[in-house]
Parts: C-alpha cells; structure tokens; sequence
C-alpha cells in the first residue's frame, strides 16, 4: 500500500523489465530486485536470497510466486514469504505513464 | 440449538466405537449429532493391540489409552463407562443399559466388537459358572491385570492358542520367568498367516527363546479343584501348570442385535454403508459386523469401515462405500518381524517365489497369480513389507526380477539403501546427501499429516537436488504411512500446473493451437501461471511447434536466458562448442586471448571433453562470445549437449573404427536440439570403450567388422547405469539416422526432466528396439522427418550477442532513474 508519506523513487520505465522477468536496480547503493508480472503487476524485493545469496531477479516468476534459480526455493513475492525465512519486500507501483515507483522510508 | 439436534447412541467404546466417533466428529458430525456412547469397561478407550506390551512390562497401562475420560468431556459426549448395554428396543428407538439407564436415539451404531472364545474344555469352570482360579481368557485391560498378578507366583504355564494373540501372551508370560508352553490344536502356530515352513522357522525362533510347544494337541481338561494344576489331552497325556491362558480365538458379540431382531449370521449383516440390511437407523462397525460375508479382526479394515459409516452417518457423502478390504497384516510376533497378506498356500498354476533361512529366523515367500501378488509372507525380515502391500493392495503388475521384491538390491545409488531394513535404518541416518536430510526428519513430515511423497520432498527439500534418493524417500514415506499414502495426481501430470498428462496436453496444445507459455496456462489452467511448470511447457511446446514457437523468454530458466550456466556466485560459466572434443592450436590461441581481456578466474577442462570459462559476468557474455566467435556449446541448457569420442582408428593402436569423425558428425548434426533433459553422447573406437559410450545417454561402440553398437539410457551421473544395446549398425550414416530415430522418440514420449535411464527402464528396451529399430508402429519416417524439422531450425543462441533479444538481457543491475 502506498502512502504518501514516504519519498517516491522513480526506477525506470516499466518497459526495461520484460513481461514476466525481473531485474536489479540499484536504489541508493542498495540493490533492489522488481519484477513485471505477466499480469502487469510489479513486485520489489531484496537482491538475493536468504538461503545461498542467488540473484532473485534470474529467478522464473508465476503469479506472485519467485522461484531462485540457485536451488529453487520459492517466495511469495507479496508477502515475502519463503521456507522457514522471509524475503524484504518494498512496496512498488506503476503509475498511468508507465513508470515504476518505489516508496522509501524518509 | 441443543433441542434441533438428533441423538446418536454407539454401543461399544472399543476400538471401533470411539474411531467411529472421532471419525464423525472430524466431520463436524457434533453440531448434528448429541452423541452417547455405552462402554463395557469402567475407562476410556484404549489401544487393544498393545495389551500384549503392558503384559510383557513394556508399556504401562497409562501409555496404552487412545482417549481418556477428558476427551470425552471436552466433545461433549455422554459417555457411560462401565455400563453393559442390555437391550435395544428398535420399536421405540431405545436402548437399556445394565444400571437401568434408558437412552433413545435418532441413528444407533453398534460396535460391541467380540469375545474371546473358550472351547468346550472340562472342568474349566466351577460351580458358579466362573473360569477357575489359574485359568483366564485374554482380551482385556483387566484380564491383563489379572494374568499377571497370578504370573508372579507360578513356574509353570501354559497358553492354549498358537495364534498371533496366544503366542504374545506367552511372550508376556516369559517375561514373569515362568515356563511357558503353547498348546495349539493344529499342525502348524499361526495357521491363518503361515505356511507350514514358515510356521517352522518361526517356532524355531521362539524356541531359541525358550517357549516349548505341543501341536496338533487338543486339550480336553483342566486339571485341579481349588485351583488349576494341570492339563490332560484328548490322547490322555497330562502336563503340569499352575495357569493356563486361553486364546483360542474370538467370536464377535452379536447377541444384543440378535435379541433386538437385526439380520446376525456370523456377525451383524450390514451393506456397502455400514447400515445394518434390515434397520436403516442402525449402523454396525468393527468386529462384530458381518461385511459381504467377511468379518474383520484386523484394525486397517476397521479404519476403512469407519471412515464409510462416518461420511455416510453426516450427510458428507451420502454414496460413501465400503467395498472389503484385502487384508495384510505386519506386526512384530514376540520381537520377531512378520508381515502376511493374501493367501498362504498357491493355487494351481500359481507362481512361487522362496527364501529361506531358518538358523537367522528368515522365511520368505511370494504367491503370484497372473503376475499380481496373490500372498505373501515375510518373517524375520519385513524390510519390503511396506512396498509389498502396496503391490498386494494394488493388484499392481510386478517387476520381471522377482528378487527386487524381497530384497533390497541397487535401488539407488545413495548408500544409505545398503541399510537393510527401515526398522533397522537409525533416524539420524542422512537420506538425502544434496540437502542434509536424515531419515527421522521424512518419518515426522510423513506422520505429521503430508502424506504424499511430493509433499515430504518439498517441505523438507529431500530428493530436490540430484534426485538419486527419491526411491530411498518414498520407500520412507510409505513405510511411515504404512502404505496408507494420499493420493497425488500430479504425478500423472506432465508438469505439477496444468492437470493433463503428457499424452492429453500434447493432444490439447495441437487441437487448439496453443503456441506459448502463456496461452496453455489461459487455455489449460484456468488461467493460474505456476512459475515451477513454466520451463517444462517451453521445452514441450518448442518441441511440438518448432519455429512457429512463440517463444517468451519469461517462461525459460536463466540458463537459457542468457545462454550460460549459471554458477554459485551469480557468475556464468561459457563453454564454446568444440566439436567431437577435437580442437586446433588457433582455436586455443583465441580461447587463451579471451580468458586473458576478461580476466577469467579459472579455466577448466569439462568432463565432456570441452573448456569451461568460469566466473564470468553477466554483461561481459555477448562480449565474450562476439571475441571467441565459436558457437554456442549448450552446456546450460535442456538439449544436446556434447559427444565426446576417443582418438579411434587416426591414432590409436587399437582402434576398429572411425570415432571422431563420428562424433564430430554427431555433434555437428544435433547440436543444441531441445529434449526433455540433457543428452550427453560418445563414440568409442573399439570396446575398451576409453569415452565410456556405454554409460552415455546414446553411444556408439565400434566393434570388429566395421560395425557400431548403439546403446541408449547410459548413465555415470547421480544415477549410474549401463546403457541397453539397441542395435548394430553398418555405417557413420546409419549411427546417425538411428540415434536421431531414438532421440526423437524420446523426445515425444518423455517426462519433463526424464533422462534417458529413467525413460529406457519405464518404457522397456524391447518396446523401443521394437519401434525405433523394427518400425512396429510404422512411425520410423515420420520420426525421421521429425527429427529432421528441429536440425534444420537450429539456430546458434549466442548469435543474440549482436542483438539481444530482451531488454537488459545482460545487465547484472540498472541504475535506478531518481527521486519523484
């Protein structure tokens, strides 16, 4: 849910992440992982994952599920959710002109 | 509320009773039902089958309970222990129990289970009608309790009953260093799960113990006024005994129903639903009840039945039925394994399989009747037990190797399989080697509800590495469910996501066009995409649709994204294609030049006769491969990957033929085809086989004479296996039409992720020899033509170099644009 009380960082143009694949972007020397949904929806989330650091962003997305591509284990891209862990999640939006927004903390 | 809901009464608060209840109570049967149980005995309930633990001092009686008093309470059941119910009046819908207490009922559930059986035997009994003093039956709780009060003060027993409970209440005997002897009225102990040989090595197990018998033995007094002090048999001969235990058997208790006017033969008749046949308000369970002319004295039958009568009794499902069940039995008798099903003696023209060992207790045997298991015994070693009465309760096909059905040979190549039994197998014992999972960790998943072997895999990751343990997890899974596994269909599935097998979703994408990813999830799946099913449905539809694929790149694993594999650090690993393994001084010149401007940490010779350029970055890949300008060596992907060949016939002394050039061919016409998982090929130039082409996916051995063997489902991987000779062939030409034949079949007919050993062992090698080499299906040219179609539409992926087919397809990360 985005407020806005919080600075909107603009990513990129939705179009630099193909539909259904994910890409990194680096937000203040952090990198941040976000995802373009077949369904339109975009996801953010931390770069690697918990288990052996695999880049999340390699990883194959279905519906709001990620699997790494290192060992397969799978997170809810929504919620953060994986196994026995969870994922940092930011929230993310695309507005009318088809930019990616990203809402960081002030 | 209270008033609306019917009255439920059960009679019986046994095993089957209470399971009953708790079966209908599962089903929210309490907010429909007011349930009251009458129980004979002055407790809960407990488990019957473990009374022989509490004589033997294994267990206390406390440990045996399945549901103390609290439970009760706590489902609001009106339970009343110790009461006898002594009349149902099916008129008025009422029963009376002993104390006078009157409950009426909506539906009644009789579940009075059964007696033990006294042969007619004199002087059993005294003048008021009571077992006299040193004599008991075994059945319940108390008998328990009382047999062994008078155990410590006797050295002389006797148990009259060779059957599984007689034979434990003499184990419990010995245990109060009595001497104890089994009396038994026919030739051999345990008649109704042993054969004579059987029976054999098992009595000379238990005498090793120290239990003497006397068979074929029928007794026809007790000896003693005040108190028993002997035995005299039908022959006349005597033997001395201070107690004597009768468990000679049962008889289920179907007075009350017979009393009350309810169909009894041997038990309470009822039909498919568990509903007595003349009383639609009454419904039988357990070992009183007389189902399609069987009754039950086993609890796995009871189980079933129970579960009927619940989904009928609550309205789940109302067409709920009870159709029999196939009784397998596997328990320990006095410490020694035993697992019995079916018959025990063969029909005629039945087959028979034996083992036997007696000085170490083992006796097995197999009845099989039109290759279906009709019995089986396993004594002293129930290791395969569980696999057997899956096969048994089944009626499943059986493996041509009879032996892998006793024992456990090979079944893969984890070491953790040599343990010989899963009883033996310790629970910190590691099963699975990719993730570190022991074999007590699958046990509690299995027995924590997840029922299926895919579930225990994922939620503990056991088998989702190299997959070499997964026939050690699910034999695990099936031993902890003792075989009662959940059905899972996905595994029919050609991927988990869309509910079609391989066959059907082939038939649908062609019927309907379907040419992505996305459109079979839309067409196929309602629509839900499964991210784990979407390279598996690439790989199919590429090969179904060849170039008019659409391909989107989202539905492929990074691998294939970017045309590298990738490695532990977010690196990728480049390996050009070198054809045949056959390199030349400028190819390696250039190779070097590359592995100097970029820097690369390490370069390696693969298995597969190639070299590996490790650890190189995402963004520098079309870089890379623009400067190397070789093509792309498939080493990531899903495809042909490599031929590997030896010198043959150019250089090597012994060589018989032409390997290289073979293999060069090979690789030069198959390079990169798509399949369902990797193919590794070799040839080799004479049988010392150097480029182990017979553990090799597909192979060609040249042999004297100019000729090739071709073998298929080689593997030297996770899983190591000899390949299976497919044929000989003449010619360089013929080796490569009939690989690309078999490959072919391969790829329409196999799994997702199926190598070829998997596919050549589950297909059968004479089923393919058939139609790949004698053409049965006449389907020989179109596979040919198939094969020829995806050679042609070959397309070398690093070419994407000069321009990437995705946005960013290479960049490790982005800058993000800034602040809003």
């Amino acid at each position: 849910m985005i407020t806005h009380h919080n600075k909107m960082m603009y990513i990129a143009s939705i179009e630099a992440i193909p539909s259904g694949e994910g890409r990194v972007f680096m937000v203040d020397e952090t990198p941040i992982a976000v995802f373009h949904g077949r369904s339109g929806r975009v996801y953010a989330t931390q770069a690697n994952c918990p288990h052996k650091e695999g880049p999340l962003a390699d990883g194959i997305v279905g519906g709001s599920v990620l699997i790494c591509p290192l060992h397969g284990w799978k997170f809810n891209l929504e919620s953060g959710e994986g196994p026995d862990c969870r994922i940092t999640t930011y929230p993310v939006t695309v507005d009318s002109d088809g930019r990616i927004l990203l809402e960081i903390a002030r | 509320m209270q008033q609306h809901k019917k009255r439920l009464v059960v009679i019986g608060n046994g095993m089957a009773g209470a399971r009953t209840v708790e079966e209908i109570l599962a089903r929210d049967g309490a907010e429909n039902y007011q349930i009251t149980m009458f129980g004979d005995e002055p407790y809960g309930n407990y488990n019957r089958i473990l009374l022989s633990n509490v004589l033997n001092g294994s267990q206390d009686a406390s440990e045996i309970f399945i549901n103390p008093m609290e439970w009760y309470r706590e489902n609001c059941i009106n339970l009343h222990a110790g009461v006898r119910a002594v009349h149902i009046n099916r008129e008025e819908c009422i029963v009376t129990g002993s104390d006078g207490t009157v409950e009426e009922y909506d539906r009644l559930i009789i579940a009075t289970g059964s007696s033990p059986f006294v042969p007619p035997i004199q002087n059993m009994y005294t003048e008021e009608g009571c077992l006299r003093h040193g004599a008991f039956v075994f059945r319940t709780l108390d008998d328990c309790t009382r047999i062994a009060g008078h155990a410590v003060k006797c050295t002389r027993a006797v148990v009259i009953g060779g059957g599984l409970l007689g034979l434990e209440a003499a184990r419990g005997l010995l245990n109060y260093g009595a001497q104890v002897t089994v009396v038994h009225n026919m030739p051999h102990i345990m008649n109704a799960q042993l054969d004579s040989e059987g029976a054999g090595v098992l009595q000379q197990t238990l005498e090793r113990m120290g239990i003497s018998f006397r068979l074929n033995a029928v007794t026809s007094r007790i000896l003693g006024e005040d108190a028993v002090t002997g035995l005299e048999f039908d022959d006349a001969s005597k033997i001395p005994c201070e107690m004597v235990v009768i468990s000679a058997g049962i008889r289920p208790n179907t007075q009350l129903a017979k009393e009350a006017g309810l169909v009894v033969e041997r038990g309470i008749v009822v039909d498919d639903s568990m509903r007595s046949v003349n009383d639609d308000a009454v419904y039988v369970v357990g070992e009183c009840a007389q189902h399609r002319g069987q009754v039950y004295g086993l609890v796995a039958p009871i189980w079933d039945q129970a579960v009927t009568l619940a989904d009928h009794i609550t309205g789940k499902n109302l067409f709920a039925a009870y159709t029999g069940s196939k009784t397998a039995v596997k328990l320990k008798v006095m410490g020694v394994d035993l697992a019995s099903m079916g018959v025990t003696h063969p029909a005629e023209n039945d087959e028979v399989v034996v083992y036997s060992q007696p000085k170490k207790g083992i006796y097995k045997k197999l009845i099989i009747r039109d290759n279906q298991l009709a019995g089986a015994i396993l004594l002293g070693d129930s290791s395969r037990a569980a696999s057997l009465i899956q096969l048994f309760d089944r009626g499943t096909q059986l493996p041509e190797e009879r032996e892998q059905m006793l024992f456990n040979i090979g079944s893969s190549a984890n070491g953790a399989s040599i343990q010989s039994t899963m009883l033996e197998m310790e629970d910190d014992t590691q099963v699975c080697n990719c993730s570190g999972v022991n074999k007590g960790t699958l046990r509690k998943c299995a027995l924590s509800g997840i029922k299926t072997v895919k579930g225990v895999m994922e939620a503990t990751r056991a088998g989702m590495g190299c997959g070499s343990c997964r026939p050690l997890v699910k034999e695990i899974v099936e031993w902890a469910c003792e075989g009662q596994m959940d059905e899972d269909p996905s595994v029919h599935y050609y991927v988990p996501g869309v509910p079609l097998s391989k066959t059907d979703l082939v038939m649908n994408v062609k019927n309907m066009g379907l040419k992505s990813v996305s459109s079979v999830f839309n067409a196929l799946a309602n629509g839900i995409e499964d991210p784990g099913s979407k390279p598996g449905l690439a790989s199919l539809l590429k090969t179904i649709w060849g170039g008019e694929y659409e391909d989107e790149r989202d539905a492929r694993f990074i691998n294939d994204r970017v045309h590298a594999n990738i490695q532990n650090n977010g690196t990728f690993s480049v390996v050009p294609r070198i054809y045949g393994g056959v390199t030349s001084p400028q190819q390696l010149h250039k190779i070097a030049e590359v592995a100097e401007k970029y820097d690369v940490p390490m370069v390696k010779i693969t298995g597969g006769q190639r070299i590996d350029l490790l650890g190189i970055k995402k963004e520098d890949l079309p870089k890379v491969w623009k400067d190397l300008g070789m093509p792309s060596g498939h080493a990531y992907a899903k495809t042909f990957r490599t031929c590997k060949t030896c010198v043959g016939t150019d250089f090597c002394r012994y060589g018989l033929g032409d390997s290289t050039a073979l293999g060069i061919k090979i690789e030069e016409r198959f390079q990169g085809l798509e399949s369902p998982a990797k193919l590794k090929l070799a040839t080799a130039g004479c049988p010392r086989n150097c480029s182990e082409a017979m553990v090799k996916d597909v192979g060609a051995v040249a042999i004297e004479g100019g000729r090739w063997e071709i073998y298929v489902g080689g593997a030297a991987g996770a899983h190591v296996r000899k390949g299976d000779l497919l044929c000989t062939l003449n010619s360089h030409d013929e080796v490569l039409q009939m690989m690309g034949r078999f490959m072919q079949y391969y790829r329409e007919n196999a799994k997702y992720l199926e190598r070829t050993y998997g596919f050549v062992e589950r297909i059968g090698i004479e089923k393919i020899r058939s139609v790949v080499v004698f053409n049965s299906e006449g389907t020989a040219e179109r596979l040919d033509a198939a094969m020829q179609a995806s050679v042609d539409a070959y397309k070398d992926p690093w070419l994407e170099a000069v321009e990437p087919h995705t946005p960013n397809q290479f960049a490790v990360s982005l800058p993000a644009g800034g602040i809003l």
